[in-house]
């Protein structure tokens, strides 16, 4: 395969209803880095039914083009009419990357599209680098539950096409192009090419709690904390300073938290502004998920926790003292 | 329903431990286990076949000592088991990988349902399942935690970030299993030697018919590793110990206030 036949870095932009998923802008912000290092174009692309409105927004991201695909048979989402347009476009413009991200819907057609066009697919990535000597992006994902960071190319076929976990980037402010132009293609994906068939969607009860991806201050905590009742300080210190509390897996796993308050590598990538990890020793698992974090204070009785060699702030001592005197000073020092 | 199951052997990574000497993995004597999501995916196959009659078959790729995964599923509820080894398979990327165990399931019978776990322990990429339904063109329902077939055709839950799809697919059909609403089952005593006398069908890749071996091992792959490294640890910051925890305590908030952390 001639890779130089290859051109642009094309970002995937999730929508629904009109919504742009959050993860579609981080990698629209990281992206532009990559197109601008390797001089080529970037394109967000987008697909659904009347998206008018996300296409414009999309056009404010800094993107070289816009490529919009529309038809009733792309929302709601299908693996079959995803994967046969992309796998047309593909075609058509020849992109070098496929930037996905790794949501449940992202994550389920990448592989499939990959294996189509018989190129390389890198999934759940955290970290991002383009070789300007090989020309290759180079994909760092953790593997073996976490103990492992794999750097993985895709250096012989095009389109490199790879899925990124939420939280890994932060969105950056950018200007819009001059001229950046929004390119309408007419694919339509016969029917009985669609094998699927959405009956219903069960929505999760709405909480009032704030997403803890979205925090800007995170109060985590962790096996320190030994019974439930003692999880109140750290949600009144949450409240306080307008964050979410959020947990290390033991604390799912005892069902004291869901799933979506865990952090790391099996829950979710959080980079809060702040990140407050309380009674949390700083298991890899764990680190993998919060180290990007602008600024993070660990507190814990054992001045050895590895989680102090992280954290920009280590408080060796009792949680259980520490963190009511904190409160007490921030609130006296709002008073 | 004839059902196939593709499940893995994997290092138990709860017992990996990193040399604090060299950063590097120790991989001795950490045990190999059944990935455990490949667990849901059999016990979820082996519902459908007491709810609809059939078969389960459970297929791997890997080295000989995978014998133990598969007699581990055999003892569960799997009626076959089948072993695909050979020199030729090392390095495979998931696009190698689901290459030939599609060609291996083409053999083997008139699958209704492949059932593949959503990942495995030591790859965690999730791209099989759905590769595996590429190579075929069957139709794929990825992250699903329920199933049953209703008029010839499967209706799948899928567990989604925000809530619960349900999904009618139709078969044949590749899906891909997270956490089910019920827990695998534990062998009995007897299931368990019966499972261990139980004849493995073993194939290599002279034994798959029409398989190009160009695409398999990593011949096949289209990634490759470039290097692996293990996490790191970054440098400590400020220590924050006064006399007492309490002291600790206020002059961490008096230091979050300065830089208006707070
Ligand atoms: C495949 C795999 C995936 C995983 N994924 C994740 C994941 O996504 N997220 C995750 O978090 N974990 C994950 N884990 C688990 C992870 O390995 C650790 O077991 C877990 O993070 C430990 O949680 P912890 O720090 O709360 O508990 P512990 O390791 O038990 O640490 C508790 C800490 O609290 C301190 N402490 C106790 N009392 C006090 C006190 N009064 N004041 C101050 N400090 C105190 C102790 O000194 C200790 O350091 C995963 C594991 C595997 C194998
Ligand atoms: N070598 C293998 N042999 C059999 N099944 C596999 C193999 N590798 C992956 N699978 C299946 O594909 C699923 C996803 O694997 P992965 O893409 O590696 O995360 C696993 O849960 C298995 O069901």
């Amino acid at each position: 395969m001639d890779k130089s036949l290859y051109k642009n870095i094309w970002v995937y932009v999730e929508q629904s209803k009109g919504t742009i998923e959050k993860v579609s802008l981080e990698l629209l912000s990281e992206a532009r880095k990559i197109a601008d290092a390797a001089g080529e174009k970037l394109v967000g692309l987008l697909l659904g039914n009347d998206i008018n409105a996300a296409a414009e927004a999309v056009c404010e991201m800094g993107v070289d083009e816009v490529i919009v695909v529309e038809g009733a048979e792309y929302e709601p989402y299908s693996t079959d009419a995803y994967t046969f347009a992309f796998a047309q476009l593909c075609k058509k413009y020849k992109p070098s990357v496929l930037f996905l991200g790794a949501t449940d819907n992202g994550k389920d057609f990448a592989p499939r599209l990959a294996c189509r066009l018989n190129t390389g697919a890198i999934a759940d990535t955290t970290e991002l680098y383009y070789n300007p000597e090989t020309k290759d992006v180079e994909w760092t994902k953790p593997a073996f539950g976490g103990n492992l960071m794999a750097t993985i190319v895709c250096d012989e076929t095009r389109p490199q096409i790879g899925t990124i976990r939420r939280g890994v980037f932060k969105v950056a402010p950018a200007e819009r192009k001059k001229d950046v132009a929004i390119i309408r293609e007419e694919i339509a994906t016969p029917e009985e090419m669609i094998r699927t068939l959405l009956k219903e969607f069960i929505a999760e009860k709405a909480t009032e709690e704030m997403k803890i991806e979205d925090a800007e201050v995170i109060v985590a905590i962790g096996r320190g904390v030994k019974e439930q009742a003692q999880t109140a300080m750290f949600v009144e210190l949450a409240n306080l300073l307008g964050g979410a509390v959020a947990v290390t897996r033991p604390l799912v796993d005892n069902e004291w938290y869901t799933a979506k308050s865990q952090i790391g590598q099996s829950g979710k990538m959080v980079s809060p502004k702040l990140y407050i990890g309380c009674g949390i020793s700083g298991a890899v698992q764990h680190t993998a998920g919060m180290c990007s974090s602008d600024v993070i204070v660990a507190i814990n009785t054992d001045a050895s926790a590895p989680i102090f060699g992280v954290a920009d702030y280590a408080v060796v001592g009792d949680m259980f003292e520490v963190v009511p005197a904190f409160i007490d000073e921030i609130k006296k020092s709002r008073q | 329903m004839k059902i196939l199951v593709c499940v893995k052997q994997v290092p138990d990574t709860e017992e990996i431990k990193i040399d604090p000497v060299t950063g590097s993995l120790i991989r001795e004597g950490v045990p190999a286990i059944l990935n455990p999501l490949d667990a849901c995916a059999l016990e979820a196959a082996v519902r459908l076949k007491e709810a609809y009659g059939g078969t389960v078959t459970v297929l791997s790729m890997g080295p000989p000592q995978a014998k133990e995964a598969l007699k581990q599923c055999v003892a569960v509820g799997a009626d076959e088991a089948v072993l695909i080894t050979d020199r030729a398979f090392k390095d495979a990327d998931t696009l190698a990988t689901s290459y030939a165990l599609s060609m291996t399931a083409r053999q083997l019978d008139a699958f209704d349902l492949i059932v593949c776990g959503k990942h495995t322990l030591d790859g965690e990429t999730g791209q099989v399942g759905p590769q595996i339904a590429e190579h075929l063109d069957w139709s794929q329902v990825t992250h699903v935690m329920d199933m049953k077939v209703e008029e010839g055709k499967l209706l799948a839950v899928r567990e989604m970030e925000e809530g619960r799809e349900v999904v009618e697919a139709m078969l044949p059909c590749v899906v891909s299993v997270t956490k089910t609403l019920y827990k695998p089952r534990y062998p009995t005593i007897k299931s368990k030697l019966a499972a261990g006398k139980k004849e493995i069908l073993t194939l290599s890749a002279d034994e798959i018919e029409n398989l190009d071996k160009e695409r398999i091992g990593m011949a096949g792959s289209r990634t490759k590793v470039a290097k692996s490294f293990t996490a790191p640890t970054g440098q400590a910051g400020m220590i924050i110990q006064e006399e007492t925890a309490e002291a600790s305590g206020r002059k961490l908030a008096q230091i979050l206030l300065e830089a208006k952390l707070v």
